[in-house]
């Protein structure tokens, strides 16, 4: 008898509890999981989000982030991380994700722009006064310069780097994939350190001092010489590079249970807004939208991984995987 | 028991009649010292000059960021649960392995190790194989809106896997080096079993107890590989003080990373110092009984 | 021998004591839940491959060296460890100088240090421009981004293991012993080698095998340290990170067992050996 009442009194309690809480839902969080370079965008991002969202729907919104390697990340999301959006450094990773039942199929065509709302290319950090005067993939081969690049295995930053140098020489004067497995053959034989994700190289170049050369994201070189001097370092942009584009989307099966998806698919759209495009040009992504101006070097020529490399699952397969080519040139590479 | 207790009254005598010549002395130190030197302080030293190499200001404005703030609870939450489960099991464990003879028994000491050698990286691995959304309890778990991984409770779990055979290490030697004479006499004289317990055994394993859990909870605190695996790093949520330095080093934030990491240092030492004290103290009163 | 051994384990099976169902009870049940059963998982999904796959996952090239790599460096780190251990243990325990208690605690750093800072710093001291490495360097060696970088990290982690095994058996040694040794002629040296040595050999294997085994399954403070050179300076722990990368959860844990069963052959061998070697002494 007593115990039934106690039961009913906590029921009750209980229900107006969930009351308040539905009557206060105004306040909204959501989980963006991203890979290591986006760290300063998105903090930035977030702000603005939730004032955009918040005068626009009286709704006050937090983004909470997780920074991680983009392969860890993915892994997360599919493990259980109940990420409402995810925003990557490749298509590949989101691609695995979406194999799970996470995200519905054809999910790159949701936004525009193969939903990457901003773009990035790989570049060269260089000690101040470029003393090893490297200013193109080739100058990276030549004997006595030592490169620094993060792991392709464990590194989605990495694999952008592989990629462009293979890149490089598959478009020289009679380039085919010899040619280009030799030129990426010579340039990892120039690399004396594999560190597993992009900041770890970084730190490696700046505060170990190792490598002529850092081959990076073009927005991590950027905030490497503003966090770090810009009296030290500069920056090289290569006449042809890689065109990177990290895509982002929603997590279907999360903001259907949670019931975010609309404020979800909104955070994702403001990106291509001219205020998202705006942060995203100030933290050296390269905008979309032409007609807001950019501080970064034009680049001549752009290698995509879709025409390049008949895209991430193919390139993935062939370079990257147990076994592939990446693997060959190091273990044939005879390194002592 | 008669030659332990002519031993300990030897040693807090202080009578030593064999020992080596000064200059042995001399040198083994100094060796000792320049590796622990070239391997120990060296590092402590490294950690400390870069913490404060901004000054006391930024030191103290590292460790007041709310992320920081709410990763040193998490990280103190997860111990104060981890702590003391293991120390329950460790407890109980000795019991039975150090005063019991069975068949098997090196077996289980050598599977209470096992957490030990484990890599890290498979004991944040195997949480995600059993609770992840793929893993065995994954589809039940979220029919029930259950969290474990990614989330407060598999931290707490991978933290009491990787620190589990603290405690229990450091009591399973300690009582079987004591036998169970005392405890046998104490039954005989008509003590209940839990009686036995703790007026007899626990007052002979309390440094063991206390040394244990003092290295559990270092561990468990400085724990990084484990937690990294099975938290989801989401800021100021599931980010544990070593996940949150790693996030600061990687944001080329050193000053703030080795601010933080100083703390666990910190932590160590202090604790470290605590526990010699405190045994110093319990050594003189053991010493003015005996005189008394 | 014979009837005593019997006597002994007739003698300890009647035990008076009471409470071995529950405890023993307790402990298997927090065993299973906490260890077995999470480490089952591994073993189950590294079962779903075949013999080849799983041949082919654990035995590539690549793997090898990472083995080679790993083990090799653990055993050296923890042969390190074995040698200075036992001397700062002793140091610790016998010789009184200013600073002792400060110098005791710090032993226990490695295990409070977050494995990432330690990786950092250390890195950061034995680096080419680091406080350590600087001065290595002229003479043509090499400390981070070279296995022996692997070699520092390991026995950094693995120190404490050795110190806080041995550390308590000194402390026990009975003064008798030595002075009875000394009193029949024999030097502080003779001493050492044939009667207190033999008295903690046992606890210094434990403290090697700890130190070793963990060593083997270190990740955080050695990817910072070590260069990660596939075939070089690549460590095991890497590779099945690597393997989670590409999503190939039953590659890593096919990796991770080998790891597990080395680890526990190991680990069973030196507990086996200590057993024994404690009823030699007997």
């Amino acid at each position: 008898m007593k115990m039934g009442k106690v039961t009913t009194l906590l029921a009750g309690l209980l229900a107006t509890l969930g009351v308040a809480t539905a009557a206060s839902s105004a306040e909204i969080t959501l989980l963006n999981v991203s890979y290591d370079p986006t760290r300063e965008l998105y903090s930035d991002y977030n702000i603005a989000f939730a004032k955009y969202w918040q005068k626009k729907s009286g709704d006050r919104v937090t983004v909470k982030q997780s920074h991680g390697g983009a392969g860890k990340q993915a892994r997360a999301v599919i493990d259980g991380l109940e990420a409402d959006v995810v925003t990557l450094a490749l298509a590949y990773d989101i691609d695995a994700i979406a194999e799970k039942g996470l995200i519905k199929p054809g999910w790159q065509k949701e936004l525009p722009h193969n939903s990457s709302p901003y773009t990035s290319t790989i570049v060269f950090l260089v000690r101040k006064g470029n003393p090893k005067q490297v200013r193109n993939w080739d100058d990276l081969v030549k004997p006595g310069v030592s490169v620094i690049t993060p792991n392709p295995k464990t590194s989605g930053g990495a694999r952008w780097n592989y990629l462009a140098a293979w890149g490089f020489a598959l478009h020289q004067k009679g380039g085919n994939e010899a040619k280009a497995r030799e030129f990426v053959t010579k340039l990892f034989k120039n690399v004396p350190v594999l560190d597993s994700g992009a900041r770890g190289s970084t730190n490696t170049f700046v505060q170990r001092g190792l490598g002529d050369v850092l081959l990076a994201w073009e927005n991590e070189a950027f905030l490497a010489i503003n966090e770090l001097g810009p009296d030290k370092f500069e920056i090289v942009t290569p006449p042809e590079s890689i065109l990177a584009e990290p895509p982002v989307t929603v997590i279907d099966k999360v903001v259907d249970k949670r019931g975010t998806r609309k404020v979800a698919e909104e955070y994702l759209k403001y990106l291509y807004s001219d205020e998202g495009q705006k942060i995203a040009a100030r933290h050296y992504y390269r905008p979309i939208n032409a007609k807001i101006p950019t501080k970064l070097a034009k680049i001549k020529k752009f290698y995509t991984i879709d025409k390049d490399f008949g895209g991430w699952r193919s390139a993935q397969k062939i370079h990257f995987a147990d076994g592939g080519v990446f693997d060959q040139i190091v273990g044939a590479g005879g390194r002592k | 028991m008669s030659s332990t207790t002519e031993n300990h009254t030897a040693r807090h005598n202080g009578i030593r009649t064999v020992g080596e010549p000064a200059i042995v002395r001399w040198l083994l130190t100094a060796v000792a010292m320049a590796f622990l030197a070239l391997f120990l302080a060296l590092p402590l030293a490294a950690v400390f000059s870069q913490a404060f190499e901004k000054g006391w200001q930024t030191y103290l404005a590292a460790l007041k960021e709310p992320d920081t703030l709410a990763a040193v609870k998490l990280t103190l939450l997860t111990a104060a649960v981890a702590v003391p489960f293991n120390l329950a099991f460790g407890v109980v464990a000795s019991w039975a392995i150090a005063k019991f003879s069975f068949p098997g028994k090196n077996l289980l000491i050598t599977l209470i190790d096992l957490p030990f050698s484990v890599s890290p990286v498979i004991s944040g691995l195997i949480y995600v194989l059993i609770f992840g959304r793929q893993g065995w309890l994954g589809p039940w778990l979220e029919a029930h809106d259950l969290k474990i991984i990614f989330a407060v409770p598999g931290i707490i779990l991978a933290t009491v896997f990787v620190t589990f055979p603290f405690i229990a290490r450091e009591l399973i030697p300690l009582m079987e080096s004591q036998g169970k004479d005392e405890e046998e006499a104490a039954i005989v004289l008509g003590a209940s079993g839990l009686q036995t317990f703790f007026r007899v055994t626990l007052p002979n394993i309390r440094w063991g107890i206390i040394y244990g859990v003092i290295l559990c909870n270092a561990r468990a605190m400085g724990e990084f590989g484990a937690v990294s695996v099975v938290s989801g790093h989401i800021r100021g949520m599931t980010n544990t003080v070593p996940l949150q330095v790693e996030i600061l080093y990687n944001e080329y934030n050193y000053t703030a990373a080795f601010a933080v990491a100083s703390l666990l240092a910190l932590l160590a030492l202090v604790t470290l110092v605590v526990k010699s004290v405190a045994e110093w103290n319990v050594r003189r009163q053991m010493k003015s009984q005996e005189r008394g | 021998m014979g009837p005593m051994r019997v006597m002994k384990i007739l003698k300890c099976t009647k035990s008076v004591l009471p409470g071995f169902g529950p405890t023993m009870g307790y402990t298997l049940l927090y065993l299973s839940l906490v260890v077995l059963i999470p480490l089952s998982a591994l073993l189950l999904k590294a079962a779903g491959l075949s013999w080849g796959e799983f041949l082919g996952a654990v035995a590539a090239p690549r793997v090898l060296a990472s083995y080679r790599v790993t083990f090799g460096a653990a055993l050296a780190a923890a042969g390190i460890n074995a040698v200075f251990g036992v001397l700062v243990a002793w140091v610790l325990v016998r010789y009184p100088f200013p600073g002792k208690r400060l110098v005791d605690a710090l032993v226990d750093l490695p295990f409070a240090l977050p494995t990432a800072v330690a990786g950092i710093t250390l890195a950061t001291v034995y680096s080419a421009n680091g406080w350590v490495g600087r001065h290595l360097e002229p003479h043509g060696i090499k400390v981070a981004f070279t296995p022996l970088g692997i070699v520092v990290a390991m026995t950094f982690i693995g120190l404490p293991f050795v110190v806080r095994t041995v550390q308590p058996v000194i402390e026990e040694l009975d003064a008798e012993i030595e002075e009875a040794a000394a009193c029949l002629g024999a030097s502080r040296w003779q001493t050492f080698r044939r009667v207190l040595f033999p008295l903690l050999a046992p606890s210094v294997l434990t403290g090697f095998a700890l130190a070793f085994a963990r060593g083997v399954g270190e990740y955080g403070s050695i990817i910072f340290i070590a260069g990660n050179m596939p075939m070089v300076s690549e460590i095991t722990p890497l590779i099945i990170i690597t393997k989670l990368e590409q999503y190939d959860y039953a590659g890593a844990t096919a990796v991770a067992t080998v790891m597990l069963v080395a680890s526990f052959v190991m680990l069973l061998v030196i507990n086996m050996l200590q057993k024994w070697s404690r009823r030699y002494a007997e």
